[in-house]
């Protein structure tokens, strides 16, 4: 009995003979093609400076005893221009910054009960983020249950760690509220993982942490925390330049994750501080033209 | 003699400016169409936009080998996408294609920088904007190029809406009408070529609404 020959179907073999590059572009399944180069890490540092991801930023999260708080700005600059991408974590590179966009999501909802922060390259924590919650959703049809919060951050860290020291600059955090309760890990394009109770990352993070560790208490409630988390990044916001449009606040608890605030800086800091009216001791008065 | 480095580079920048402005059912995105390498000018007559699916309409300024071999794979996929599923591609779904796209060349990027505009299934104008790596918004206006730097101020002032970000949600639709927008984009183009050496010669403009698309041109500075 003759097989039937379903080679024609397999999309990894090329359909015509002479396969150009841009046919395996379009018909292949798609992966990483890497420049033909004597020197690939020079090459991407200049890839770099040419295409400028954009950086600086505050993102910050912590456990409390009703789940996890995540807050972030949303600003993102590109070299000396606010861009929409997303901030790095490196201080050192900072020059002249302009805003690219002040409306950057910095928050990615992975799936209803887990949450990813951005900070370093705006495009590298946009895709492997996506490519996480499909990995997470693949896993939840695989296994008939939900990922754990280590599941998620774990399979994030080992792809990040397999293109350690190729130029990817993602600093993130996972937090979610899984079965062993609520879960925070931090997640870096160096391929390291922590767990952990308060993390902040990006440019703004010291103010942050500032805030954040002096008001921190593992027994506040979800509106004192909200506020705690809120006002740290107004002062992050406040004192570094590369950080700042508007200060997004969610909160994560057994029932998945709320979006609770989303407040301009600019109107906290008038309504943190509102201007007192100054006593005048002189009027100037109108000199009379004779 | 001292010692010699190589130093040819993959990639050239073409200069040029573009631009898009959603509005409640229409959208505007318009481009230059100045080609130039270093202080030369190649050619005043190129046009930097494409229509990838009915209601998507991509400009890129950058590198135009790379927009154009960017151009080429978007359209060999959208045509592959309508054989698989008998429809023409969403705005948003392009959007998503063109970020994956160009993700998929993160370690040799395309050196274009974009900006996709059309109208979303309900038929609001949308406009995403992009960096080369394919890290991308949906926005109420975008200006991406040489010139970016000198119209997205002028456009913030003009346009400058609530950010989505904000909860209790603000409205954020530019109130301008399909006239005004136009106006607006022809008034952006003359004031970025005063300033900008590397926009001018034409404006080319495509204007997205319920009733289809229509192209219009308008003649810059040529200096």
């Amino acid at each position: 009995m003759m097989k039937i020959d379903f080679s024609g179907l397999d999309p990894s073999l090329p359909v015509k003979g002479n396969a150009e590059d841009l046919d395996d572009e379009i018909l292949a399944a798609p992966s990483f093609k890497l420049p033909v180069t004597v020197d690939f890490d020079g090459f991407q540092k200049a890839a770099v400076q040419m295409v400028k991801p954009a950086k600086g930023t505050t993102t910050l999260a912590f456990i409390f005893k009703h789940g996890v708080m995540v807050a972030a700005d949303s600003r993102a600059s590109m070299g000396g221009y606010i861009c929409k991408a997303l901030l790095i974590l490196n201080l050192y590179k900072i020059n002249l910054y302009l805003a690219a966009s002040q409306s950057v999501k910095k928050i990615i909802e992975i799936n209803p009960y887990m949450l990813g922060t951005m900070a370093g390259g705006a495009a590298d924590c946009q895709f492997w983020h996506r490519n996480l919650g499909i990995k997470c959703r693949l896993h939840e049809l695989a296994n008939k249950r939900r990922i754990s919060v280590a599941g998620a951050s774990k399979l994030l860290a080992n792809i990040l760690y397999s293109y350690r020291g190729m130029g990817l600059s993602v600093g993130t955090m996972i937090a979610g509220y899984d079965e062993s309760g609520a879960g925070l890990y931090y997640v870096d394009s160096e391929g390291g993982r922590l767990k952990g109770t308060r993390f902040s990352v990006g440019s703004g993070s010291p103010y942050a942490y500032g805030v954040l560790d002096s008001g921190y208490s593992f027994d506040l409630s979800v509106e004192d925390a909200a506020e705690l988390a809120r006002r740290a990044i107004y002062h992050a916001t406040f004192r570094d330049g590369a950080s700042g449009g508007v200060a997004s606040v969610y909160h994560v608890g057994p029932g998945g994750w709320k979006k609770l605030s989303g407040d301009d800086v600019g109107e906290m800091h008038y309504s943190y501080y509102p201007i007192e009216p100054t006593t005048v001791e002189q009027e100037m008065a109108d000199v009379r033209i004779a | 003699m001292p010692k010699q480095q190589a130093n040819w580079s993959p990639y050239d920048n073409n200069g040029g400016t573009c631009v898009a402005i959603a509005g409640a059912d229409y959208c505007v995105i318009a481009a230059d169409t100045r080609m130039s390498t270093g202080y030369s000018i190649l050619t005043r007559d190129y046009s930097k936009i494409i229509q990838l699916a009915d209601k998507s309409v991509m400009a890129s300024s950058g590198f135009q080998a790379d927009v154009r071999a960017l151009q080429k794979v978007l359209a060999a996929r959208h045509l592959l996408y309508q054989h698989q599923h008998n429809k023409q591609m969403s705005c948003p779904a392009m959007a998503q294609l063109l970020s994956n796209t160009l993700y998929f060349k993160r370690f040799f990027p395309y050196y274009s920088f974009n900006v996709l505009g059309g109208l979303d299934s309900e038929g609001k104008g949308c406009v995403f904007t992009y960096d080369a790596v394919g890290s991308y918004e949906r926005v109420g206006y975008s200006a991406q190029g040489s010139g970016a730097t000198l119209i997205t101020p002028f456009l913030d002032n003009q346009l400058k809406s609530p950010s989505p970000l904000l909860l209790p949600a603000k409205d954020a639709v530019t109130p301008l009408s399909e006239i005004e927008a136009i106006d607006l984009v022809k008034t952006c183009f003359a004031s970025a070529t005063e300033r900008d050496i590397y926009t001018g010669d034409k404006v080319e403009m495509l204007v997205l609404n319920a009733s289809g698309i229509r192209r219009e041109f308008m003649e810059l500075r040529k200096d």
